[in-house]
Formats: C-alpha cells, structure tokens, sequence
C-alpha cells in the first residue's frame, strides 16, 4: 500500500462576516440581497479543515490534499485568489448556488458524487475534512450525509485535533457539553472530520504557493460541472432579521466606584 | 397526522439529560395540536430502562429501547445504528431528538439512512393547520426564519434551553428492547476519555447565571503605554471565581495565542463566542474590552440581559446590542467589582 493520505476537504464559501446581510424572497425561496456582490470567503471552519489537511499532507509524505468546492464559479474564482496562497491543494469545483437557504442533502449528495469521481482516489487512505458547522445554513448535517453516501462509518464533528499514533491509529478529540473535549481513538482510514478551530493559525500568504495551485484552479474552474442544489419541499414562511434593537442608556462620566456599584447589585438581581 | 419519535440517549448514570426532556415536552406540544398524532419514545444507552421510567408518565403509547456496552458510547457508528433501528421500528414521520453534541454527530447521517430530512438548532417548533414549522437561525444567528417540509421522516434536532423540560412524575415503563448487534465495521472507534481543565481552572460554565467575556482589549497597550496582561488575567479570574459566571472570548483575542502575542493563557477557541464560536444561552452577559461588533455580538443573540464596559462611546454595545454601555477603563471597573464582591462574601 501506497503511504499517505488522500485528504479530501469540503467548503463552500459564504459572506465575509463583517458584512450586512439582508434576506430577500424570490421565487426559488429566500436568499441575501444582492448575494453574489458580497464580499466573500472560504467558510471558516471549513478552512481550519484545510489548514488541518495541508498540515497533516506536509507531515506524512506521500500525502494530497483536494479541495471540493460548491458554489457560484465566479465567487469561487474571486476566494482562490486569497485561499490559494495558503496551502497547497487541487481543487474540483462544484458550480451552483452556494447560500444558507438550500438543502444539505442535495449538497452532500454534489459533493459526495464529486468525491467519488476524483481520479486515482484511494478509499483506504481517504480523510474526508469539512467545517463542523457553515456559516451560512448553519446546520452541521451536511457532512455526515456525504459521509453516508460515501460509506465511512467513523465521523467525527467539533474536532480541534488529529493525532496519529505509531501504530497508523487516529486520536481525535471533539467538542462535547461543558467546555470539554472527548478523546477518540480510531484504527485509520476512512475517517470524516468536521473540524472546529483546531489548533494551527490562519498560514499566512505566500505567493509560490498561489502560483503552483492556479495552475490547476483555473482549469478546475473552467471544467466545472453545473450542481443542481434547491431547496425543495421546503417552505419559508418568514425569514426575517433579528427585531430586537436595544434601547442602550450609554453612561459616561460615571466613577468605576459608581459603574461596579451598579454591575454588582445588577449581578446579584434575581 | 404525525408520528412522533421522540430520541433521547442517557447519561453516563443511566439519566436523562435536561434537553431530552425538553425535547419530550416540545413533542407533547405538538401533539396537543396536531390531530391523530401518536408520541413514541425511543432510548439509546448502556441501559435504558431507568430513562424510560423516568419519562413513563409522559403520554407515550410506546417506549423502545437499545441498550449495552456498545451503545454506552458517544460513536457515530454505534448510535446512528440505533438510532436507525428506533426510527424504523416506531415508522416515525417527525423524530424529535435534543441537539446534544452526540445526536449533532450521528442523527444527520441516520436522516439520510431513513430517506428523510434533517433541520438542526430548532430553536422553536409549533403547528398550525396540521403543519408542523420550526424556527432557526441561519447566517450564525444574523437571520431568523421559520419553515416547514413535505418531506418524511423530518428528523429535527431541538437546540438545548429553547424549551421548559417536562418534569412529569416517574413511573414504571413497558420497554420494547430491540436487538442491535454492531458488525465489527462500527466498533472501529473507541471513546478512550474526556479532556477537561481541572474543576477550579473550567471557565465554561453552561449553566451560569452570568457570560462575562473579555474582548482583545485586555491584552492592549494602556493609557501608561504598556501591557497589563498579567493584572488582566487576574481580575478576570478573580471575578470568575467570586461569581462562577462562565467566560467568552471575542475572536480576536482567542486568536491572539495563534499569532504569539501577550495572551490570555486560559483563554482557548473553546471560549469563543460570536461567528465563528459559540452561541451560550446565559441570563445576563458582562462585556469588557470589547467591541461588540456584529461576528461576535451574533453569538450572544440568547443572553437576555447585556451590559459592557468600554472606553469607546461608538462601539457596537452603544448602538443597540447593549443594554448598558459603561464607557469606562474595564481594568478599574473591575477591580473595583471584585473588591465589592470580596466585601458582599465576607458580610
């Protein structure tokens, strides 16, 4: 057996957190106003899985890392151009909408037929990676039915870390209740992953990684196949922003004598 | 007409967990106000009879359990085989499940082997007309929608404090066991243990009257043109401690650790709050050094009461996110708060 992994991450892309979103109805169901002139960016946990992947491709030699995206050809085309000068990866690229109001079963099922026709791919090396949650739909469902369709029975969600034993057996740990993390050990691949924050820093830029990785973006962009991905038998009938607007008394001019009066006794307030 | 499977698992003692009951008591909602809707309870654990008896009184026509020391586990392989195995076995239409991070795990997967849907962080379920519509956040707590589905099963997973738990009397319950034997293939993972901060360095705390999060402010340059990172980590720990509130983090100080600046050492990603972090649901949330822009004021859409101390008059608390914006020297306010707090405890 060939050593290394296969290390297929999955992220689409979503708004860039610090803009206004605003929900619109249309006759496909709700989506952002003016969505595809958002800014926007590879999903953030599904960029941890990324960084995750790289890390553990740079680590056991033999290793490759793919990135399967779903999405709108021309966003995706706009994010590479950042997230390709991070880590070294192939990408396959999904096109069709990418926003929160579709249906995580008709994404997992793109991403799983993607997955199934990359080429060469070798299912006992297999480390399928995504976010454990999206930005945008938010569900943290998607994962695992790609996970089902592609037959892996060892999933895993909230992960923050990957470690590999002398032996070839996995340990991970996920989020679990109270702040804690449950400790697991699995015997290899193929294994899924739905990654928290793990624990690497967002790499920086680096130019000679985005030259190597256009050379095959740009080919996957245009060869992308159309995704059909809606939202059917579901019926919104009301998508609304957050009403709540508080009336917020600003205090100035107060000691931090006065202010810790009033936070303790509003502290002590049943 | 529905049926409804409610899915619990129990604890490590054989329990019922908070949120398994409140899903149960969403479940009689609905079926108060669906017609011909018949309620089915089906548990998962080591051994599943004490649950069941627990909940005997809550109006189910039938209990099904799977139980042994392969189900004891929180493991996709093994709870998404029981879980299939419930689901089949009650025919459920609609399946109820508390959003805990075992069932998030495996119940989207099991939605899929049953050929139905699945909708997670219901944070509201009602019906109307014979319909049954949920409520949940999309776009990480930035938008709100209700929907409803066609599909069955619709697998709905029912995010914790969003609804009063049932807290019925026990009883004794007729439990149909069901026979699952995982093949070898789902016993690949093993729970080896748990990883906590020791009991007095925990600072996530879920069942805190209070959230007090401290933004990146903490570790800046101050007024004397240094950083006080050490005093900061003390007054922070220090009102932990005094009022056993639970701490969050913005973002931007949680990544600080990553980036090799003075840090926060007990501060990790776990206490994140906002977009990219966690959506505690507390009654009250204390801001300090903190900006209160939208990705981390989404992550406190559940905390009722919100004030902040910041020296900035037009930070995000200041336009409507804030109950009280406290325009102040955190490092002062809360030193000054812990000597109060100090004097109260020793009154």
């Amino acid at each position: 057996m060939s050593a290394g992994y296969h290390i297929v991450v999955c992220g689409g892309i979503v708004p860039d957190p610090l803009q206004t979103l605003e929900p619109v109805a249309g006759p496909a169901g709700p989506s952002l106003k003016n969505e595809l002139m958002l800014p926007a960016v590879l999903d953030p946990w599904a960029a941890h899985g990324l960084y995750e992947a790289a890390h553990l491709a740079k680590a056991v030699p033999g290793s490759k890392v793919w990135l399967v995206s779903l999405g709108p050809k021309a966003k995706l085309q706009q994010v590479m151009m950042t997230v390709a000068q991070k880590v070294p990866f192939e990408l396959v690229v999904l096109d069709g909408p990418g926003g929160g109001f579709t249906e995580s079963s008709d994404v997992a099922g793109t991403l799983a037929d993607a997955i199934q026709a990359i080429p060469g791919l070798d299912r006992s090396r297999l480390l399928v990676f995504g976010g454990w949650e999206s930005a945008s739909r938010a569900a943290g469902s998607t994962m695992q039915q790609v996970g089902e369709r592609l037959g892996i029975l060892d999933q895993f969600q909230g992960v923050d870390q990957l470690s590999i034993g002398g032996d070839g057996a996995f340990q991970i740990l996920e989020r679990v209740e109270g702040g804690k993390h449950q400790i697991s050990s699995c015997a290899g691949p193929p294994v899924l992953l739905g990654w928290a924050t793990g624990s690497l820093p967002e790499p920086p830029n680096n130019p000679q990684v985005g030259m190597v990785n256009m050379r095959t973006v740009m080919p996957a962009l245009q060869r992308a196949k159309p995704a059909k991905v809606g939202a059917e038998g579901v019926t919104f009938s009301r998508v609304a922003l957050p009403a709540q607007r508080r009336d917020t008394r600003v205090v100035k001019d107060a000691s931090p004598d006065e202010i810790a009066r009033e936070i303790v006794e509003w502290i002590a307030k049943k | 007409m529905e049926t409804i499977l409610v899915l619990a698992h129990t604890e490590a003692d054989g329990s019922l967990a908070r949120s398994a009951r409140e899903t149960l008591a969403a479940a009689q909602s609905l079926q108060a106000a669906l017609a011909a809707t018949t309620l089915s309870v089906g548990l998962v654990g080591a051994d599943v009879q004490a649950a069941a008896d627990r909940v005997a009184a809550c109006g189910a026509t039938r209990f099904f359990g799977v139980a042994g020391a392969a189900f004891a586990q929180s493991r996709y392989a093994t709870d998404a085989l029981a879980a299939e195995a419930l689901c089949r076995e009650a025919a459920a239409t609609l399946i109820l499940a508390p959003g805990t991070s075992r069932w998030c795990r495996a119940l989207p997967g099991v939605a899929h082997r049953i050929g139905g849907r699945v909708d997670t962080h219901a944070a509201g379920l009602s019906a109307a007309d014979g319909a049954v519509s949920i409520v949940r956040w999309y776009y990480r707590q930035r938008m709100e929608a209700t929907m409803a589905r066609t599909q069955r099963p619709w697998v709905v997973l029912i995010d914790p404090g969003s609804v009063a738990p049932w807290d019925g009397p026990a009883g004794a319950a007729s439990l149909q066991m069901i026979d699952v034997e995982p093949p070898p293939a789902a016993l690949r993972t093993a729970v080896t243990g748990f990883l906590a901060p020791a009991a007095d360095a925990q600072t996530i705390r879920p069942d805190a009257d209070l959230l007090f999060v401290a933004g990146a402010g903490w570790t800046k340059v101050q007024a004397d043109g240094k950083t006080h990172a050490a005093e900061a980590a003390d007054l922070i720990l220090t009102f932990l401690r005094k009022t056993q509130a639970s701490l969050g983090g913005s973002k931007s100080l949680v990544d600080l650790s990553g980036e090799g600046q003075a840090v926060l050492s007990f501060m990790t990603h776990l206490n994140q709050v906002g977009q990219t972090g966690a959506t505690p649901r507390h009654p009250k949330g204390l801001a300090t050094c903190c900006h209160g822009e939208e990705p981390h004021a989404v992550g406190w859409r559940f905390i009722s009461e919100r004030r902040a101390v910041n020296l900035d008059p037009n930070c995000g608390w200041a336009r409507g996110k804030a109950d009280v914006l406290y325009v102040a020297d955190a490092f002062a306010v809360m030193a000054k708060v812990n000597a109060l707090l100090a004097e109260r405890a020793s009154a």
